[in-house]
């Protein structure tokens, strides 16, 4: 049966849809900011200032999004393919095992321009063999991916619990994580990028990996709509049956798409690790990867989408954080329930206003809705 | 004229900027059989699914024995004394016949009684019309011809007077849908009202008393079935006078270019649906598969085209052999010339999300001229698909269109143009027409034909029976996944509808 609905133009699809689903997500956590008796237009103008109102926290916003950019792409990947890759959080952890071996192996050997791109391979490597396990376990056995990467999920952080308590951990040191780096395998900051928009700042972790993010961007779109790998991709991911029958191979599909996801995933470890911390430590993602879901499903798995989204999740990690500081009431966790509206109305409930704004716009223009509803609904 | 039991007046509804139904009005006397027929997406099964409340009329107004009537849901119309038989039968496979027919009016919270009326109420049913079929069978041990009965029952269970058939013979062999039509016009005598839509011209000879054509969402015609005839309808369905006979000339076989030998394949769930099946195409010939919907030809479609394994046996293309029991792969059989039209062309030939020069190359995308190294070249494959658009007049003609928005017969035309234009040696077409317009179904037939007289061997399996036999030159009856029997194309369709029945294969192990 075919929908009733008519296909919405890409204007209303791509921007006003989610700019609905984002005000009403906004619009219900400012009743929850109401219930703890603060007041939502302070705290949503504390939000945007935090997040912009400075060079210092431009700086910060850009730096959440440039990880939530690496893993909302790796999800949109898998995504094209049909594959939920919940995995993120996990290949983006061991992804920083990556840049440690490399930054620890050669900070003193080579300059940082060499080491970078050795980081980036090493940490898109680690990354792609943690999604590949998982990849093979469907193609091969049917084990559901969604399962086994939620799984892996635990495993990485076990294991790198076990690396930093143990062989990582430096001699006489008290604290899971590895040696500071030496400078010359840190990233650069882009804090000159801030000031030539006339922002005077103190320091910001913003870095190159930042360009890199952007870069991987054009990548992905490239990979996904120009590429005949990305041709495969798409047609495994709307019909495995119409991929049989292109003789496009299950379990090799399956396998380099989740390779791909999960190197793009284990490539976000660089933006902490090197760009910030110079150091592994435990539990750097912060939830990443799951940030990432949110960021693909919101950016509608389109490069060009999830850039804006994950520069948005930065500004809610960055703004909330302000928010916490100046309102005593709304603590960190009232944060996360603003997220979670934010994923709940742009992912989960997407759908939501999809009905109305159709029968809305049809009224309105009806030469610019898909001509194909009744015909699929003919005899 | 017998008071109407159905009378639609002003009947409209919209999808979006789709006028699916403009002003239909109906009148459907009483004690009936009322034919509604039209090509795919003219708006039959918009206008049925309205007057049994799965959709509401922007406008309009729907009377029943004279009495204006509002439905809303499936349980207004049942409350009106309509019952409906989908197309696809809305039936609980593992539940017995019995407790299908009280799923949802079971009459109260515990089932005991509901069961016992029912299974007396079935049972006059049963006397009334004819329609036996033991009330404890579970659903998916019985024939497709009994399914049907079952929901015809469900209707009648719920006490329908009116009876919408939507295309209820597409999964019949001849026999049970003249048995079928036996049952329409028992019900008819009882004074029941029958709506049968279909695009079978045959059938609607057959068996209504009148006859409605839609085309284009409105009612073009209405006739007394006695007083027209089937050129009539099919130029009142298509607007244009149509071919209904395929020309062809005499055949002119040559070598051998597919053989199948000893085929066995079964499904996932172990069940041998092709069975020791043997048989050669030659260029210049197409050889036909006639067969109810679900005896093996599908499997045996898939299973040379290289998607589904088999267990046992062989194939030769060309002489070489084809590993179907183990890494055939479908890619590697284009590239030996073997094309394939799948009989889903919604799930397998087509991606409908893709534009439609994406479409185009699917499964050709390993193809040079497609690409620049690894990657895709746009400009060609544009250009390649409105090449094609062209040469097979396909509608609406712009290749960035989505798939999806493709009508069934423009959908059809964009496989078989895929398929053709790489001048395959061997080209197998499952369900050439199936949901494709009267228009595009003379298009597709010339199309094949033209491929058997350019040297082409041909392997075509479709459940019409009339395709079968207008394009074959030699016809395979296949049967619980064997082939049963072989005939020239002049057989008659008697004799293949015992075939496809069973009756010779039974007899023979008697």
């Amino acid at each position: 049966m075919a929908t009733p609905y008519a296909k919405l133009p890409a204007w209303a699809d791509y921007g006003l849809i989610p700019l609905i689903n984002l005000f009403v997500a906004f619009a219900v956590a400012g009743l929850v900011v109401l219930l703890v008796g603060e007041s939502p237009v302070q705290a949503a103008t504390l939000l945007i200032k935090g997040a912009f109102g400075s060079g210092a926290g431009i700086g910060y916003t850009l730096y959440y999004a440039t990880s939530f950019i690496f893993t909302g792409l790796a999800v949109a990947v898998a995504f094209h393919c049909g594959l939920f890759n919940i995995g993120g959080e996990g290949q983006a952890y061991v992804g920083g095992l990556g840049v440690a071996i490399v930054c620890l192996s050669f900070d003193s050997v080579f300059p940082w321009w060499v080491n970078f791109p050795l980081a980036i391979l090493g940490s898109a490597a680690i990354g792609a063999f943690w999604a590949m396990i998982p990849a093979i376990l469907q193609a091969k056995r049917g084990s559901h991916i969604v399962i086994t990467t939620i799984m892996f999920n635990f495993i990485a952080a076990s294991l790198m619990v076990y690396l930093l308590v143990g062989p990582l951990k430096p001699m006489n040191s008290m604290a899971p994580q590895t040696r500071t780096f030496a400078q010359d395998a840190w990233l650069p900051k882009l804090d000159w990028l801030l000031e030539m928009f006339g922002a005077t700042i103190r320091s910001t972790p913003l870095n190159l990996s930042f360009v890199l993010a952007l870069v991987m961007a054009v990548v992905v779109w490239v990979l996904i709509w120009r590429t005949k790998l990305g041709y495969e991709i798409r047609t495994y991911g709307f019909s495995p049956k119409a991929a049989k029958y292109a003789g496009i191979g299950e379990a090799r599909i399956i396998v380099i798409t989740m390779m791909i996801s999960g190197a793009l995933a284990g490539m976000m470890a660089l933006n902490p690790v090197m760009g910030d911390q110079h150091r592994l430590q435990l539990d750097f993602v912060t939830g990443a990867g799951f940030v990432g879901i949110a960021v693909a499903l919101m950016g509608r798995s389109h490069p060009a989408g999830i850039v804006p989204a994950a520069i948005l999740f930065g500004m809610l990690y960055q703004g909330g954080a302000e928010i916490s500081f100046v309102m005593p009431n709304i603590s960190r966790d009232m944060i996360v329930i603003i997220q979670g509206l934010v994923i709940l109305f742009a992912g989960a409930l997407e759908h939501m206003f999809r009905p109305s704004l159709q029968a809305a716009l049809a009224s309105l223009a009806p030469k610019s809705m898909g001509m194909n509803a009744a015909k699929r609904e003919g005899a | 004229m017998a008071p109407a039991a159905i009378e639609l007046k002003g009947i409209n509804k919209s999808f979006g900027a789709v006028h699916a139904n403009r002003d239909i009005h109906i009148e459907i006397p009483k004690g009936t059989i009322h034919g509604i027929i039209g090509e795919n997406g003219a708006g039959k099964s918009t206008l049925m699914s309205i007057l049994y409340g799965f959709y509401q009329a922007d406008s309009g107004e729907i009377f029943v024995d004279s009495k204006k009537t509002e439905i809303k849901t499936p349980n207004d119309a049942i409350a009106a004394g309509i019952g409906m038989v989908h197309q696809h039968f809305m039936l609980v496979e593992n539940f017995t016949v019995l407790e299908n027919i009280i799923l949802g009016a079971e009459g109260s919270q515990l089932l005991n009684a509901g069961i016992a009326r029912a299974r007396a109420e079935l049972h006059r049913l049963e006397k009334d019309y004819g329609l036996e079929v033991d009330p404890d069978a579970v659903i998916e041990e019985l024939a497709v011809g009994l399914q049907q009965r079952v929901e015809i029952l469900k209707a009648l269970y719920r006490g329908a007077e009116i009876l919408i058939l939507d295309e209820p013979t597409g999964v019949l062999t001849p026999a049970e849908a003249d048995h079928l039509f036996r049952i329409l016009r028992m019900l008819k005598d009882e004074g029941k009202t029958v709506v049968l839509i279909t695009h079978k011209l045959r059938e609607i000879m057959a068996v209504t008393d009148n006859v409605s054509v839609m085309r284009q969402g409105t009612i073009v015609a209405t006739r007394k079935t006695a007083e027209t005839t089937v050129e009539e309808l099919a130029e009142l369905m298509v607007g244009r006078r149509v071919l209904l006979h395929v020309e062809k000339g005499e055949p002119k076989p040559a070598e051998v270019k597919l053989s199948v030998k000893n085929l066995t394949v079964k499904d996932s769930r172990g069940v041998t649906m092709v069975s020791d099946v043997s048989f050669d195409v030659r260029a210049g010939e197409i050889v036909g598969i006639a067969g109810v919907a679900g005896n093996g030809q599908s499997e045996l479609l898939e299973t040379i085209a290289g998607i589904r394994k088999a267990i046992s046996g062989s194939v030769l293309l060309d002489g070489r052999p084809i590993d179907v029991t183990g890494a055939a792969d479908p890619g590697e059989l284009r590239d030996r010339g073997l094309a394939h039209v799948p009989e889903d062309r919604h799930h397998v030939g087509l991606v409908l999300p893709f534009e439609e020069n994406e479409n185009a190359m699917l499964g050709y995308h390993d193809d040079a001229k497609f690409l620049n190294g690894p990657f895709l070249n746009i400009e060609a494959i544009r250009a390649d698909a409105r090449e094609k658009i062209q040469k097979y007049d396909i509608r609406p003609a712009d290749c960035r269109l989505k798939t999806a928005n493709f009508s069934g017969g423009n959908q059809q035309k964009i496989v078989l143009a895929r398929e053709m234009e790489h001048d395959p040696g061997v080209l197998i077409v499952g369900q050439p027409t199936r949901g494709v317009d009267v228009g595009a179904i003379e298009f597709i037939h010339k199309q094949l034909i033209a491929m058997r007289d350019g040297g082409k061997a041909v392997l075509l399996v479709s459940v019409e029976l009339d395709e079968i036999r207008s394009l074959s030159d030699r016809i395979l009856v296949m049967f619980d996944g064997r082939v049963v029997g072989e005939r020239g194309p002049d057989a008659t369709e008697g004799e293949l509808g015992l075939l496809m029945a069973g009756v010779e294969a039974r007899e023979a192990a008697e």
